[in-house]
């Protein structure tokens, strides 16, 4: 038998539930644009259950990787991948919690109409779950070239951040009575970026697994 | 209070040490530096030579008569593998506590006295003064402070170690070698032995022999791996325990072999 077969194990189900939760992640981004773009109240209270289970998942998993520092005494690698699982799913669970908000706006624009048509949101939307998944990716395969990458999407949707900023900007001037849907719809353009941010956290400690080095990819 | 004037950074240069018992080689050609002021952890599986390398530190090898040595141990400079080395004087320098405590049967003063009486110190004052100067450094003193005169093996497995590790201190040595100095302790008995090394390192220079990764990323500041008798890695113990360079280094201290 290979030694550390239990160990081992319980390292494999560690990773296969990160990407359970990533995966639950990625959906309620997409999601939680599709609520906002269709004005859906159904699709909302979709977003809303499956974050519950995205933060019961995070606690399950703190509870796996403190009991095994506690019972395994891991060292190198095995070390960083559980200081690694830590952190990413903070992060993960922090995302949850964007795509939450940016569902929840939903409701708040109710039934008026759309000031403008989605088009920057939802491509900025595909453009963060796509880096939650990359990012996803690169830890299943410890890809640290993979992980680097991250950066420049990361910079993408920034600068879709800003120009979303600036449109909504003109618009409020224009049209005070735009204000407080344009407000809403800036928390959520601030939101996507914030996600992508985390998503490019998840790619640090992705680094930091495969080579030890603390890096920040985007400075 | 140890008034070891030198601002050496290394207190023992080891280069090229190779060692046979009989025809099997045991130690392939070590070149190592123990830094001053550091705790030195050496790791590695069982029967990778650890403690040979331990004892060939301060000569107790000699006590086997089918082991061979060659290469150098530098001492500050002096090669204490020559044969001229006064090896009372070197065992004094380089004190040693092993494994299982091993106190004489003598009384909790006597033992800590032995050393300096064989010294030649006679005065009673100065005897007395030494052995509560080394009872307190080896963080025993208040508890046997007032049965002094008790026999050694009536104290508990930690206490006696700790005897032991004052006994050591009183020959006013410069480098402690400790050969897994808490495998038979309990934890407490180990955290508070841990403790002392801590402090200690202020004063000696500590290389310890552990078989447990814990105690040495926890207590050490620098940690060589032997293996088949090679050093296959020596570095920080941060960068040992967290991301080392070497894969068989991962692998044993990850318990993937060994």
């Amino acid at each position: 038998m290979e030694q550390r077969y239990e160990f081992n194990k319980s390292l494999d189900t560690l990773t296969q539930e990160i990407i359970i939760m990533g995966s639950l992640v990625e959906k309620n981004i997409t999601r939680a644009i599709d609520a906002l773009a269709n004005q859906s109240l159904e699709i909302m209270k979709e977003v809303i259950e499956t974050e519950n289970t995205i933060d019961q998942m995070e606690l399950d998993i703190e509870k796996n990787c403190i009991s095994l520092l506690a019972t395994q005494q891991p060292m190198a690698k095995d070390l960083r991948k559980i200081g690694a699982a830590l952190k990413i799913i903070t992060d993960l669970e922090r995302m949850g919690d964007y795509a939450e908000n940016i569902a929840k706006v939903t409701k708040r624009i109710g039934d008026e109409e759309l000031i403008k048509p989605l088009i920057d949101i939802p491509h900025m939307a595909q453009l963060t779950q796509g880096m939650v998944h990359y990012a996803l990716d690169a830890y299943v395969k410890e890809n640290k070239e993979q992980a680097y990458q991250l950066g420049e999407n990361d910079d993408k949707v920034d600068h879709l951040h800003n120009q979303v900023f600036r449109e909504l900007l003109v618009l409020m001037m224009e049209n005070p009575s735009t204000i407080n849907q344009a407000t809403q719809l800036l928390f959520v353009s601030r939101s996507l970026e914030r996600i992508a941010d985390h998503a490019t956290n998840i790619g640090e400690r992705v680094i930091f697994l495969v080579s030890g080095e603390r890096v920040k990819i985007n400075d | 209070m140890n008034n070891h004037a030198n601002n050496n950074a290394y207190v023992l240069n080891i280069r090229n040490l190779n060692l046979w018992y009989g025809k099997d080689q045991a130690l392939t050609d070590v070149s190592v530096d123990i830094e001053a002021q550091k705790v030195t952890a050496v790791i590695g599986p069982s029967g990778c030579g650890k403690s040979t390398f331990l004892k060939v530190l301060n000569r107790l090898i000699d006590l086997v008569p089918s082991a061979r040595v060659n290469g150098e141990v530098l001492f500050y400079g002096e090669d204490i593998l020559k044969n001229h080395v006064n090896l009372v004087n070197l065992r004094t320098s380089i004190g040693m506590v092993f494994q299982k405590p091993n106190p004489f049967p003598k009384s909790i003063y006597d033992n800590v006295a032995y050393g300096p009486k064989i010294h030649g110190i006679k005065s009673r004052s100065h005897l007395e003064e030494i052995v509560e100067e080394s009872l307190k450094q080896a963080a025993l003193w208040e508890e046997v402070k007032d049965r002094l005169n008790q026999s050694a093996m009536s104290l508990s497995g930690g206490q006696q170690q700790r005897l032991c590790i004052a006994r050591a201190l009183a020959n006013n040595p410069e480098v402690l070698l400790m050969d897994e100095p808490t495998s038979a302790l309990d934890p407490a008995a180990t955290h508070r032995i841990e403790d002392l090394i801590r402090k200690l390192k202020e004063d000696y220079h500590i290389v310890i022999v552990t078989h447990n990764m814990q105690q040495a990323a926890r207590l050490s500041d620098r940690t060589m791996f032997l293996l088949n008798g090679e050093l296959v890695e020596c570095g920080d113990t941060e960068t040992i325990f967290t991301n080392p360079e070497d894969k068989r280094t991962e692998d044993y201290i990850t318990g993937r072999f060994g």
